[in-house]
């Protein structure tokens, strides 16, 4: 592989990391709660979907007054907010109505794929064939150009040549980490996710902090799902676009061992590898090889942690059950 | 609805006094179960006031409305004279009340301090320095160090206890609840516990003990509320009690168990324990070189501190506790043979009827959500070929127990969560005495329960004495256990500190075994 | 001493109310109230698919009454539906067992990859070899132990080293999909159809033969159901799981070896789903492809669920699911609703399932005065 193929490489291994890191992040805070979601797919697909759809409407709205960032901008906010209304529908179900979690999440993955589906597929109907963005709203989540910084070589591609959204994802993962680590409120949403009597003996709303965590949550995995539809498709509807990458990040969540920093590294990886067979195809390595890795190195995960039974990097404890106080 | 006269004095009394908590008419029942009915009580400054009562008797059910975790039915609490409504453990601790609890609320992965500070309000960011040298503060002043950069799962029961005290006082709290808090302490580390309790209350704290271990109140507390059944039964200055007007308020009656202990010659050897040791999950010894011997028709009572390895010993003679060294040799018509290493399905195999009672009923012996019938056959259902279920016979075995020991279920598909305690303990007993067991083993069989089911499940032991099985009996009433057993043999820190003959020991002589460490 | 003094500084008292809603634990519910309020929740379920039909400018009522009549108005749809509830039902069978034993295997999906792909072998390589019946039963077998080997790996590490397996399934669905991805796009890839990715037809005597108009799947379906139904109710190894599920303390204590418990329940579970990817492959699809799951594998465990595991109660939700699914494929051709609308409604109808079980279980009490 020369340099430049290198530089190339790296370029698209980013892109694809991206909506997995936002679906990571998304549901590494939903878990740090106590919420095992496994509607991460529904999610995206809700996100994705609403992404097109305010785009779209903005600009039948406003027809040539479009400002592409505007419409960038309301499709990374709707999207995040469809992605915060799965959250929102999980918490209901689950901290309120105390319905079983893993049943909760796949039903918000029926839902979220048929919902995102069918809003995209309308749209395509109402746009009479398929539905497509403003070329300055595209421009918004193509590579850009910063003056002096992207035209230092190598440099300058590898690192300040991303859409915006990119940068978003990374910043949502420091300021995770920020928050899980340094925060009161990190701590005590730490505290509720490992031990919500506890934290409830305290003091802390345990209601509101895995409401909280799981709306935001929803939101961010949103923004993966917005990212595939607007970045990836360039703004239209491709039918069943997430195509399973909710599971991926699921599966990333614990290969990242719920450390935000590490899924910034576990995306990149996940997402190199199923970039790299179009950069490094090896004669009678099928492209299936490349992508069953992420999956074999998060079982190996899993199972390597509860040999060694680490109490720390592990899931938060109270996932998948739901927290009641007065029970007896 | 307060009782009587003498409370009418203390009330007004207390109108003068520094009181700092006041409980009034507090009532809480569970489904049918009534935990507290009509309780007074009231706090003053500078005490500490023992809440003394039975297992069972609505001690700590009181105490948790009082910190919040519960809500009571009816009645009203003050706090500094203001009637105060308590929602939330955060509303008891902005009333700066703090309750310790029996099982520590601690978040294993975090840190001492990082445990501390959950839940406060503050800066955004966690002042880390700020926050240790603050707490070294708090240690200091009463008397003890605290590593706050330790994680909680690094660390000693006693230094999870101090975590929670220091939790406590951080808040600001001056009215601190500790439940049953030498439970799981040596009695070195009690006594440091004591220190820390004793500066507090003279720093001006106003503390409750949930307890029902006598020395303790008396050596410790100013004043002693007693609750019997959810009641309040007697409250006094602690200078005027003594062990035996306790005793008397705790029971309600003074402790005869009249029960009928034949004197005599030891029955045949049953089961022999030689240097048994056991290791915990953590690699240390859980039992510690345990020698006795078991005979027939003998009940063997075991006494001592919660934790010195009455439930390792009971599993490990059961087959349920893996062994590291020793033999638990059981013998039969002269007959001996090995069960170490054995499960208890192939010790079941071996033609030895072991019964046991554990302490955990509907988390060990019965299976909770199932129903009376499916229970009997817990231990039974692989005895008759093929690969379908019989429930003719545990259904009539069921119907039997049902009606020999007045059982009250609404039915034999009940499921078993559903019976009260004593009701559930019937269950599991007459199960296991059902099987026909030559060795009975039973661990704490009246926690929980009322006096009445408590003197059933007492003669019901004493039957099976009486029919040459070898019981083996794991108490908590020291009463009870010189009452009902032949021998008591004293557990202490996972080693036999002793075993006495029951009929002419007396309280003091097990208490002081206890709590004997041998050096 | 601390930054929080000024909290032991009463606060006002008045702020203090007594909460207004508290919830308790119903010990009975009976059976009338049971279904009643499932079945407001359905009904609430459909009124806000309604509403969403309503705003895609149609009428609801004809759209309602067009997917039944869509999915069971005539001989032919009836079938059809059918089709589409037997794999739901096996599997939400297989998903039972696992379930029973608090296992929560969400690998169903991989397990009926397993099963269809292990099939597919037989049909696809040695169909020359043996008579119809004999290579059924070849393939029936194949995919029982295929799906079953694939059901216990996770087992296994529960039982030794009590390793997650709600992820653990999880993934191992992605294992199966990928590996059977390479057979599609590698050796097993049919050359006769150029560039398309697909594997071979079937040979006719791979095909699992009709009654009814509709494959036998359909009586595999029903006498799993009461196969299943005595096993768990019935039969000492149901006793087993329950116990297990129960209590893993309470089990060691009445001498149950619950690793051979989680093994062997976890290969029946495995194998009933690997009798889906079976039927599938021999009954409706005549071959095995990347799409062969279609998601049931996951459906089936809202199946499962709703039905509180009981295999009678399956039968009527995998068939409502169906008629669901069925219904939408018509109401696409007649009203244009794309058949996603059927996906969304079924997520809109579980919501309301789960969200409603709260209130059979809970009582609410409410503040007086």
């Amino acid at each position: 592989m020369e340099g430049f193929a290198v530089v190339d490489f790296f370029f698209m291994a980013v892109i694809a990391a991206t909506p997995l890191l936002f679906a990571t992040l998304g549901e590494i805070l939903t878990q740090k709660s106590g919420s095992l979601n496994l509607g991460v797919e529904g999610m995206m697909f809700m996100g994705a979907a609403a992404g097109v759809a305010a785009s779209y409407i903005y600009e039948a709205t406003v027809g040539d007054a479009t400002l592409g960032f505007v419409s960038a901008i309301l499709a990374v906010l709707i999207g995040f907010l469809a992605g915060a209304l799965g959250g929102l529908i999980y918490s209901v179900l689950t901290v309120t109505f105390r319905a079983n979690q893993n049943v909760t999440g796949l039903a918000l993955t029926i839902f979220g794929i048929g919902a995102g589906n069918l809003v995209g597929e309308l749209l395509g109907i109402r746009a009479g064939g398929f539905t497509t963005v403003a070329e300055d709203t595209k421009r918004m989540f193509s590579s850009i150009s910063i003056p002096w910084l992207s035209d230092i070589p190598v440099i300058g591609r590898l690192f300040f040549s991303y859409n915006f959204m990119v940068y978003l994802a990374i910043i949502t993962a420091i300021v995770l980490m920020w928050i899980f680590n340094k925060t009161r409120v990190g701590l005590n949403l730490r505290g509720v996710g490992e031990s919500p009597a506890t934290a409830d003996a305290v003091g802390i709303n345990v209601t509101r902090y895995k409401y909280i965590a799981a709306i935001v949550g929803g939101g961010i995995c949103g923004l993966g799902g917005v990212f595939i539809s607007m970045a990836d498709n360039s703004g239209t509807w491709i039918f069943n676009c997430i195509a399973g990458r909710g599971w991926i990040a699921v599966a990333l969540v614990i290969f990242a061992a719920w450390r935000p920093s590490r899924a910034i590294i576990g995306a990149l990886l996940f997402g190199g590898l199923s970039v790299l067979r179009l950069y490094l195809p090896i004669d009678g390595i099928p492209a299936q090889v490349y992508n069953i890795l992420p999956f074999v190195a998060t079982i190996l995960v899993l199972i390597f942690t509860s040999i060694r039974q680490s109490k720390e990097h592990s899931q938060p404890k109270s996932c998948g059950i739901n927290y009641f106080r007065e029970e007896r | 609805m307060c009782h009587g006269i003498f409370f009418d004095i203390l009330t007004s009394m207390s109108e003068v006094s520094n009181c700092a908590v006041k409980l009034n008419n507090i009532s809480k029942s569970f489904g049918t179960v009534q935990a507290n009915k009509d309780v007074c009580i009231e706090l003053r400054r500078g005490e500490i006031l023992a809440l003394l009562g039975e297992n069972g008797s609505g001690k700590t059910t009181l105490m948790n409305m009082l910190s919040g975790i519960y809500y009571p039915d009816s009645g009203e609490i003050y706090v500094d004279g203001k009637e105060v409504i308590i929602r939330s453990p955060k509303d008891a601790f902005d009333l700066g009340i703090g309750m310790i609890h029996q099982h520590f609320k601690l978040v294993d992965v975090l840190t001492a301090a990082e445990n501390i500070i959950l839940g406060l309000k503050g800066s955004v960011l966690i002042n880390r320095k700020k926050l240790a040298s603050e707490i070294r503060e708090i240690s200091d002043k009463y008397g003890f160090s605290l590593d706050p950069n330790k994680k909680i799962y690094e660390m000693s029961v006693s230094e999870k206890q101090k975590v929670e005290i220091v939790k406590v006082l951080y808040r600001g709290a001056d009215v601190l609840i500790l439940d049953e808090p030498t439970a799981v302490l040596t009695p070195q580390e009690a006594d440091t516990l004591f220190e820390m309790l004793r500066s507090m209350k003279n720093d001006g704290k106003a503390i409750i003990i949930i307890t029902h271990k006598l020395n303790e109140v008396l050596s410790l507390s100013d004043r002693v509320c007693i609750l019997r059944k959810g009641e309040l039964v007697g409250e006094l200055e602690t200078k005027d009690a003594s062990v035996k007007s306790l005793t008397e308020g705790m029971v309600g009656r003074s402790v005869s168990l009249e029960i009928q202990r034949e004197a005599g010659a030891l029955g045949k050897e049953r089961i022999i324990v030689s240097s048994l040791t056991c290791l915990n999950s953590d690699g240390l010894k859980a039992l510690d070189d345990i020698s006795f011997k078991l005979h027939e028709g003998e009940i063997l009572g075991i006494a001592g501190i919660a934790g010195s390895g009455q439930k390792e010993l009971c599993e490990a003679i059961t087959g349920l506790y893996p062994v590291e060294g020793g033999s638990i040799t059981y013998i039969n018509d002269d007959e001996p043979s090995e069960l170490c290493g054995l499960t208890p399905t192939q010790i079941a195999k071996k033609g030895v009827h072991l019964a046991f009672v554990p302490e955990d009923r509907l988390g060990m012996g019965l299976v909770a959500g199932l129903d009376m019938i499916e229970n009997m056959m817990l231990k039974s259902y692989n005895n008759e070929k093929g690969f379908l279920i019989n429930r003719k016979l545990p259904k009539s075995t069921a119907e039997r127990l049902i009606d020999s020991l007045e059982i009250v279920t609404p039915g034999v598909s009940t499921p078993v969560r559903r019976l009260s305690g004593g009701n559930v303990q019937k269950v599991l007993l007459g199960r296991e005495i059902d099987s026909g067991p030559s060795v009975l083993v039973v661990a704490y069989p009246v926690r929980g329960l009322d006096i009445n089911s408590s003197y059933t499940i007492y003669n019901l032991l004493n039957e099976q004495r009486k029919n040459g099985v070898a019981v083996l009996f794991v108490g908590e009433d020291l009463d009870v256990l010189l009452e009902l057993c032949d021998r008591i043999m004293v557990l202490c820190g996972g080693r036999l500190s002793g075993i006495v003959n029951a009929p002419t020991a007396t309280k003091e002589e097990l208490g002081i075994l206890m709590t004997h460490m041998s050096d | 001493m601390n930054e929080n003094k000024q909290i032991t500084q009463h606060p006002d008292y008045k702020e203090h109310h007594e909460p207004w809603v508290r919830m308790v634990k119903r010990d009975n519910v009976s059976t009338q109230r049971a279904v009643a309020v499932r079945a407001i929740a359905i009904l609430a379920a459909l009124l806000v698919g309604g509403i969403l039909i309503l705003l895609m400018e149609h009428n609801p009522i004809l759209v309602y009454k067009d997917m039944i009549i869509g999915s069971l108005g005539s001989p032919l749809v009836l079938r059809e539906t059918a089709r589409m509830a037997i794999p739901l039902l096996i599997t939400g069978m297989g998903i039972a067992l696992a379930f029973k034993m608090r296992f929560w295997n969400i690998g169903a999906e991989g397990q009926i990859i397993a099963g269809a792909t292990a099939a597919s072998y037989f049909a696809l390589f040695h169909y020359q070899n043996m008579p119809s019946p004999v290579l059924l039963m070849v393939m029936f077998a194949a995919a029982v132990v295929a799906g079953g080997v694939w059901g216990m790996i996770p087992a296994v590490f529960k039982a030794k080293w009590n390793t997650n397996e709600t992820l653990f399934t999880l993934m191992l669905n992605y294992v199966a999909l990928e590996g059977l991805r390479y057979l599609q796009y590698g050796p097993w890839r049919d050359p006769s159809k150029m560039g398309f990715p697909v594997i071979a037809m079937f040979d006719t005597s791979a095909r699992l033969p009709r009654v009814f108009g509709v494959h036998i799947g359909w009586i595999i379906a029903l006498v799993l159901v009461v196969l299943v139904y005595i096993y768990m109710k019935k039969s000492k190894q149901g006793y087993e799981i329950t116990v297990v599920g129960e209590s893993i303390q309470t089990a060691k204590y009445a001498g149950i070896n619950t690793s051979l418990v989680f093994l062997r329940t976890m290969f029946i579970s495995g194998a009933i789903a690997g009798i889906t990817g079976f039927v599938t492959v021999a009954g409706a699809n005549f071959t095995v492809s990347e799409e062969v799951t279609g998601g049931v594998g996951f459906t089936a465990i809202t199946v499962a669920w709703l039905a509180k595991l009981n295999p009678a109660a399956m039968i009527a939700i995998s068939v409502f699911l169906a008629i669901l699914q069925k219904g939408s494929g018509t109401i696409q051709t007649i009203y244009k609703i794309p058949s996603s609308a059927a996906s969304m409604l079924i997520g809109l109808i579980l919501f309301a399932m789960l969200g409603c079980e709260f209130f059979l279980n809970y009582k609410l009490i409410f503040k007086k005065k």
